[in-house]
């Protein structure tokens, strides 16, 4: 099935144009972000609504270090180290005083929506820094593709960041999967199953949230490189409440409780906000806010783990019917 | 001398009382109620929409702002019925829910009123203090959340009304096995909480106006006040609006309002830290 899927998204760019290679990159990107969430609220059991705010710090220091001529390798990786020290600074201040975990998801939020006003009070000469100006609201345009390390003067096109973003999103995915079953992992699982019993066993559960939300930021900082690479763009929405929000409900349509679910969510949500932006002004926000009150209402569990459950019962009722004939 | 000690003293004075404005609505839902209440952003804009949507239609602005306030506590108990009521106990998706009764909201407001910033005048005038002008509306806005605080605190601890809200917000079954009607208690008091917000946002729509988005500016200051106020919810909000509004106030009227917003949630974080509880952990069960 997986590999199924996966040679099924390699063989799109031989079928389809740029425009639809260049939509579905940018899922794979924000599917990135998903990833980076559900790793911690669905494995971890901490809901970390801030991971924009590492997803736009990812973007910005690279596009302010790729354009202040560095070569575009070296800025990516920068552009994953900033994101990831900022959120073991931030994890050491909220983690190790054992704040509440309620607490811990309105911080984090609170931390994204302030980063988003600083970066939109930077516009004027004052701010600039190397030769890049930050601009404030409008963003900064003009972001460099990354070069290709071994071809001089060349950098990914459309069809490249394509192949790029699904081998990083498969890679990631995988290397989530894996880490999860290492001790590590499995203490993590345990810690959202029961925090006391795993902290009289003896693990001090700071050490294992701090070490997931600092992974969680790594992911989310590394979708923030790429989705620069994507756009050619960095702006203060990287870190809006629109956005965070909609990780939420990306997270929450697929199914939190998995990673492929959130992908998935990722991939519906996204086609669907797209679409309806093309339709009229407010209805994206009515829809997307109706979907997220429907959600945690009605199914909570996700669309992944609901359907699976229903394929199951259709399999046990197929099974009995099997029998009594 | 003495201008420049009275503007300084009146800039943290103001910026102090826009933090218990905006709290006051949430300190009674997430703070009382532990409802994490994250359409309380919005609460406040349609205060400060229907406020100028009413002053706009003719209606004095001083009978507009409570008249503001009550609907949007109406609006508060329709979300209740409709959404809140199935998710008490369960914190984590009443974020959820609320988020995306927020997003609703917002969406709604945009689509029937358009996206642009709509504004109310008020005609109460300056005094002038040597060569700085204070707006005397704002020295009634000071007045008023002080009052509003007191009259909160008031009603929460000496009256029966309080004294039923605490007793079903402390244990609903012994509550409900005493006779009250809890449903009724945990409606009302999410409706009373709303109106709250909705009469901060009529109050502050002369000052800032009003726009569908503007209640993303609120929400983290007011969160971050009741998160810190810790667990006496009333108290708790006016020493952490003291304390975040000096800040506030100082660091803005110094340099700039973003470096202002960006200083209390750096000492928020660190207060945290050491006091994960909040600042009235020491003093719970003696106030």
């Amino acid at each position: 099935m997986a590999i199924l899927t996966t040679v099924g998204l390699m063989a799109v760019p031989s079928f389809y144009d740029f425009a639809v290679q260049y939509d579905i990159s940018k899922i794979f990107v924000l599917a990135l972000l998903a990833l980076s969430m559900s790793f911690l609220w669905g494995y971890v059991g901490i809901l970390s609504l801030g991971q924009t705010a590492m997803f736009g710090l990812g973007g910005y220091v690279y596009a302010i270090v790729a354009m202040n001529s560095v070569d575009t390798a070296t800025a990516a990786l920068i552009g994953i180290v900033c994101p990831t020290l900022f959120s073991a600074v931030l994890g050491y201040f909220l983690i190790w005083g054992r704040i509440g975990d309620i607490y811990f998801s309105v911080i984090t939020l609170a931390v994204t929506l302030i980063l988003e006003k600083a970066i939109r009070a930077t516009s004027g000469d004052r701010f600039v820094i190397g030769k890049v100006r930050l601009n404030g609201q409008n963003g900064i345009p003009g972001v460099p593709s990354l070069e290709i390390p071994w071809e001089a003067k060349a950098t990914l096109f459309i069809d490249g960041v394509y192949y790029l973003t699904a081998a990083v999103l498969i890679l990631v995915y995988v290397g989530l999967r894996l880490t999860l079953t290492t001790g590590f992992g499995q203490v993590l699982v345990g810690l959202r199953e029961n925090r006391r019993r795993v902290e009289l066993l003896g693990y001090d559960s700071r050490h294992y949230c701090l070490g997931a939300f600092v992974l969680a930021g790594a992911v989310a900082g590394l979708a923030g490189v790429l989705f620069a690479v994507w756009g050619n763009f960095v702006g203060p929405s990287l870190f809006d409440l629109d956005r965070a929000a909609q990780i939420v409900i990306w997270v929450i349509v697929g199914g939190r409780m998995t990673l492929a679910g959130p992908i998935l969510g990722t991939a519906l949500v996204v086609t669907l906000t797209t679409w309806l932006g093309t339709q009229g002004v407010g209805q994206v926000t009515l829809a997307l806010g109706a979907m997220l009150t429907l959600f945690v209402l009605l199914f909570k569990k996700g669309l992944l783990p609901t359907l699976s459950e229903l394929l199951s019962a259709v399999a046990r009722w197929a099974a009995s019917r099997r029998a009594a004939r | 001398m003495f201008e420049v000690v009275a503007i300084y003293a009146y800039q943290i004075l103001f910026s102090i009382s826009i933090f218990i404005l905006i709290s006051l609505g949430l300190a009674v839902i997430f703070g009382m109620m532990k409802v994490i209440n994250l359409a309380h952003g919005e609460f406040i804009m349609l205060g400060a929409l229907f406020c100028a949507q009413l002053a706009g239609a003719g209606v004095p602005l001083f009978l507009s702002i409570p008249l503001a306030g009550l609907i949007v506590g109406l609006v508060g108990i329709v979300g209740e019925r409709l959404v809140i009521r199935y998710l008490y106990g369960r914190v984590l998706d009443t974020l959820l829910a609320t988020w995306g009764m927020s997003l609703l909201i917002v969406g709604a407001v945009t689509t029937f009123f358009g996206p642009q910033t709509a504004s109310t005048p008020q005609d109460l005038g300056n005094i002038s203090l040597g060569t700085f002008s204070i707006s005397v509306y704002s020295l009634l806005m000071i007045l008023l959340a002080f009052a509003l605080l007191a009259a909160l605190y008031l009603v929460w601890r000496m009256t029966r009304a309080g004294l039923i809200v605490r007793t079903t917000m402390q244990n609903a079954a012994m509550a409900q096995a005493l006779g009250i009607d809890t449903d009724r208690v945990f409606m009302l008091t999410f409706g009373f909480g709303a109106a709250l917000a909705g009469l901060t946002g009529a109050i502050l729509v002369p000052l800032f106006g009003a726009s569908p988005t503007m209640g993303a500016f609120y929400i983290a200051k007011a969160f971050v006040t009741v998160i810190a106020g810790g667990p006496l919810p009333l108290t708790g909000t006016l020493a952490a609006s003291s304390l975040f509004g000096m800040i506030d106030g100082a660091v803005a009227y110094l340099t700039t309002s973003v470096l202002g917003e960006i200083s209390v949630l750096f000492v928020a974080i660190l207060l945290l830290r050491f006091l994960p509880k909040g600042v009235t952990r020491g003093l719970k069960g003696r106030v």
